[in-house]
C-alpha cells in the first residue's frame, strides 16, 4: 500500500457525492415485507430456543441455507463454504443437532440474537428479499462469544403461507478464524 | 530469547517419558515459550502449498510459530519466505492474506522491498547518507525447500536438508498426492478456526483413531452406509499406525486406499457418486473414472508431519500455536487442478460435511480438545497417558514401529521428537 500523494488526496476530495438510496418509499410498510420480517424474527427465536425441528419447516423444499467463507462470492457451488445446505443436508444437520450424539451440540452455548437494519432488496408478486444485520451473543462456560453477520433472506409467499427460500449468512469474520459451535446461525 | 541454562530447561525433556507425558505440557506458558524457540524456530515448518502461490508475484501470509511470514514465488520461479517485518521500525509490510504483487511497500514510511526481500527504495534518502546502506537491510529471509508441492521454511540457516528431515514420510507424501488421479493436487479453499487448547492436543488428534467412532458418531450416523463402512477401522487388523521417525507418523484408516494407483477392480464404486461416474464415463475410459472416484475421499490415511502439518485423507490440516492454551487450525480442501469441475465440487461438499466450524466432525473435535485443556489443569502431576497398544507394538521390515490405528504409536513418536528437541543436549 502506498501513502497518499497530493494528487490522490485531491482525487479523494473530488469524488462525486455518494449516491443516495431511494429512502422514504415506504417499502417497509408493504404488507409482504411486514410478513417477511415477522417470519425472520420467528426464525431467530426458534434458533435461539434450539427448536430445530420446527425451524426447518420454515424452509421451502428447494431452499438453500449458506454460510460462505469468501465474502465476495456468489458462486457457492464452486467455492468452499462453512455451510451449504439443501433440504437433505439441512435435515441431516437438524437430526445431528437434536439426536444427542454430538458433544458440541449437547454442550452448545445459549444464544440471543438480534436482527435489525432491514432493507428491501427486491419485491416481486410472490417473493420479498430482505437484507439485515444480525448480532448474536452466545454464552458457554463463563465466556461470551459475539458473532456479527449480514443476512439476506428471500421469502416466498403462497397465499397465506410464507417460507424461506434462501438464507445467506455473511459473517463479518467469514474468511478469518470462526470458532466451532454447536448451534446454528 | 537468551540461551537456556541447564536448570532452566533440563527438566522439560524429563516431562515426556515414552508412554506418558506430564500435563504441564499443555498448560505451562514457560514450556510454550521454549517450544517456540526449540521446536518451531529450530526445525522445518510447513508454510504453503505451491498451488496457493501459482504465478510469479503470487504471495500468501503465513506463520512460523508466533512469527508472521510472507511466502511468495518470484520471477525466477523460486519460493521466498520473508519475515513480515519492516527493517526500519518494525511495521508489518503485508496485511493482505493472499494476492499478487511486485514487491512489498511498508505503509509507515514507504520503504519498499522486492519479492526476494531486497530493500529497493527509501523515500527522502538524504537522511541516510553515510548512515545506512540499502543492501544491508533486506527483509529477513528464511531457509526454504519444497517437496512434492509442500513448501517448508526454517529459521535455522544450517538445518539439515528438508528431504532428510522428512525421511520415510516422503513415501507417504508421494502416495498422498496420487489422489490427484493424474492431475496436480490444488488447494480449493480453507476453513479456519481456533480452539482453547494447547497445539499438541491437535497434533495428537490427527493420529488418534481411537476417538473416531465416539466423537464422530453423529457424522457417522449422517453419511451413507458405504462411507461409514469405509471408515469402520476399529476392528480391521490392516488398519495400523506406523511411526516414521523425526516425530512423523502415518495412521492408516482405509487400508485399501493406501496406494490409490493400485486397483484390482474388485472394489465397488460408491453409489453416492453415481452422477459423477455417469458423467465421467461419457468422456474417459473406465479405468480413469475408477481412479478419480476411488480418490474422492482422498488417501486412506492421515500423515502427521511434526510439528505443524497433517496430510489428512483429502485435506491439509495446519496447526498454528497462538499461546499455551489457544491454537488455530486450518483445514484446506484439496481438488484436482484442471480436473473435472463436478469432481472438485463434490470434494468441496464432502469437506463441508465434516470440516469447518459448522462441520459435522470439526465442531465435535473442537469441543473434545477444549475439554482436554479444561481437565488437564486438575492435578498437573497426573500424567497424560499415551500407552495404548504398547503391548502389541511391533517393528515392521521398514523399521517402523507399528500398532493398530486406534493405538497411540503416532503420539509416542511425536513426543519422542518433542523430547529430543526440548532437551539441553540438542
Ligand atoms: S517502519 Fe517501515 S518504513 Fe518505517
Ligand atoms: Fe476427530
Amino acid at each position: 500500500m502506498k501513502t497518499d500523494t497530493a494528487e490522490e488526496v485531491v482525487a479523494i476530495d473530488n469524488r462525486p457525492a455518494p449516491q443516495r438510496y431511494e429512502v422514504g418509499l415506504g417499502q417497509l410498510a408493504d404488507p409482504l415485507v411486514g410478513r417477511a420480517i415477522e417470519l425472520i424474527w420467528r426464525e431467530a427465536q426458534l434458533l435461539d430456543d434450539k427448536d430445530y425441528e420446527f425451524w426447518q419447516t420454515l424452509y421451502t423444499e428447494d431452499a438453500k441455507y449458506v454460510i460462505p467463507v469468501d465474502p465476495d462470492t456468489e458462486d457457492f457451488e464452486s467455492s468452499l463454504n462453512m455451510v451449504y445446505d439443501d433440504a437433505r443436508m439441512r435435515h441431516m444437520r437438524v437430526t445431528r443437532l437434536v439426536q444427542g450424539y454430538s458433544m458440541s451440540a449437547v454442550a452448545a452455548a445459549r444464544t440471543s440474537r438480534t436482527i435489525s437494519r432491514f432493507t428491501v432488496e427486491e419485491i416481486t408478486a410472490d417473493t420479498v428479499t430482505l437484507r439485515s444485520a444480525q448480532v448474536l451473543v452466545g454464552f458457554k462456560r463463563d465466556k461470551f462469544q459475539m458473532l456479527g453477520a449480514d443476512l439476506t433472506h428471500r421469502i416466498r409467499f403462497n397465499g397465506d403461507d410464507a417460507r424461506i427460500e434462501l438464507k445467506l449468512i455473511r459473517l463479518v469474520n467469514s474468511d478469518s478464524a470462526v470458532n466451532a459451535s454447536g448451534f446454528l446461525l | 530469547m537468551t540461551s537456556p541454562t541447564s536448570e532452566g530447561t533440563g527438566g522439560f525433556a524429563a516431562l515426556a517419558q515414552g508412554d506418558r507425558v506430564a500435563a504441564q505440557l499443555y498448560t505451562d506458558p514457560e514450556i510454550f515459550d521454549w517450544e517456540m524457540e526449540r521446536i518451531f524456530y529450530s526445525t522445518w515448518v510447513w508454510v504453503a502449498h505451491e498451488s496457493e502461490i501459482p504465478e510469479a508475484g503470487s504471495f500468501k501470509m503465513s506463520h512460523i510459530g508466533l512469527q508472521p511470514v510472507i511466502v511468495n514465488r518470484d520471477r525466477k520461479g523460486n519460493f521466498n519466505v520473508l519475515l513480515n517485518r519492516c527493517r526500519h521500525r518494525g511495521a508489518s509490510v503485508c496485511e493482505v492474506p493472499k494476492g499478487k504483487a511486485n514487491g512489498f511497500t511498508c505503509p509507515y514510511h514507504s520503504w519498499s522491498y522486492s519479492l526476494e526481500g531486497n530493500l529497493r527504495g527509501i523515500p527522502y534518502p538524504d537522511g541516510y547518507e553515510g548512515v545506512t546502506e540499502k543492501r544491508d537491510l533486506p527483509l529477513q529471509r528464511l531457509r526454504v525447500e519444497s517437496y512434492n508441492g509442500l513448501i517448508f521454511a526454517s529459521f535455522k540457516p544450517d538445518i539439515e536438508p528438508l528431504e532428510e528431515f522428512l525421511g520415510d514420510a516422503k513415501i507417504w507424501i508421494d502416495r498422498f498426492m496420487k489422489q490427484g488421479a493424474g492431475f496436480p493436487v490444488k488447494v480449493q479453499g480453507e476453513h479456519k478456526f481456533r480452539f482453547e487448547g494447547n497445539w499438541k492436543i491437535q497434533l495428537e488428534n490427527t493420529t488418534d483413531g481411537y476417538h473416531f467412532p465416539i466423537v464422530h458418531r453423529s457424522w457417522m450416523a449422517s453419511v451413507d452406509a458405504e462411507t461409514a463402512d469405509m471408515l469402520s477401522f476399529m476392528t480391521d487388523e490392516k488398519a495400523v499406525t506406523h511411526a516414521l521417525g523425526n516425530g512423523h507418523s502415518v495412521a492408516i484408516m482405509v487400508p485399501e486406499h493406501v496406494d490409490l494407483e493400485e486397483d484390482d477392480g474388485m472394489e465397488e464404486l460408491q453409489e453416492r457418486f453415481r452422477h459423477i461416474i455417469d458423467e465421467l464415463s461419457e468422456i474417459m475410459p473406465q479405468q480413469q473414472v475408477r481412479r478419480i472416484v476411488r480418490s474422492m475421499h482422498g488417501a486412506g490415511y492421515n500423515l502427521n508431519l511434526f510439528p505443524n502439518l497433517s496430510l489428512s485423507m483429502s485435506f491439509f490440516r495446519v496447526l498454528r500455536p497462538i499461546s499455551v492454551n489457544e491454537t488455530e487450525i486450518q483445514h484446506m480442501a484439496l481438488g484436482l487442478e484442471g480436473g473435472p469441475e463436478s469432481v472438485n465440487r463434490e470434494r468441496l461438499r464432502i469437506h463441508e460435511h465434516f470440516q469447518g466450524p459448522f462441520g459435522f466432525g470439526t465442531s465435535d473435535d473442537s469441543e473434545a480438545w477444549d475439554r482436554v485443556q479444561r481437565g488437564a489443569v486438575a492435578n498437573p502431576d497426573m500424567p497424560i497417558l499415551v500407552n495404548r497398544g504398547l503391548g502389541r507394538e511391533v517393528t515392521v521390515d521398514e523399521g517402523w514401529k507399528t500398532s493398530h490405528v486406534t493405538d497411540e504409536t503416532g503420539m509416542r513418536e511425536s513426543y519422542a521428537m518433542w523430547k529430543r528437541m526440548m532437551s539441553d543436549e540438542n
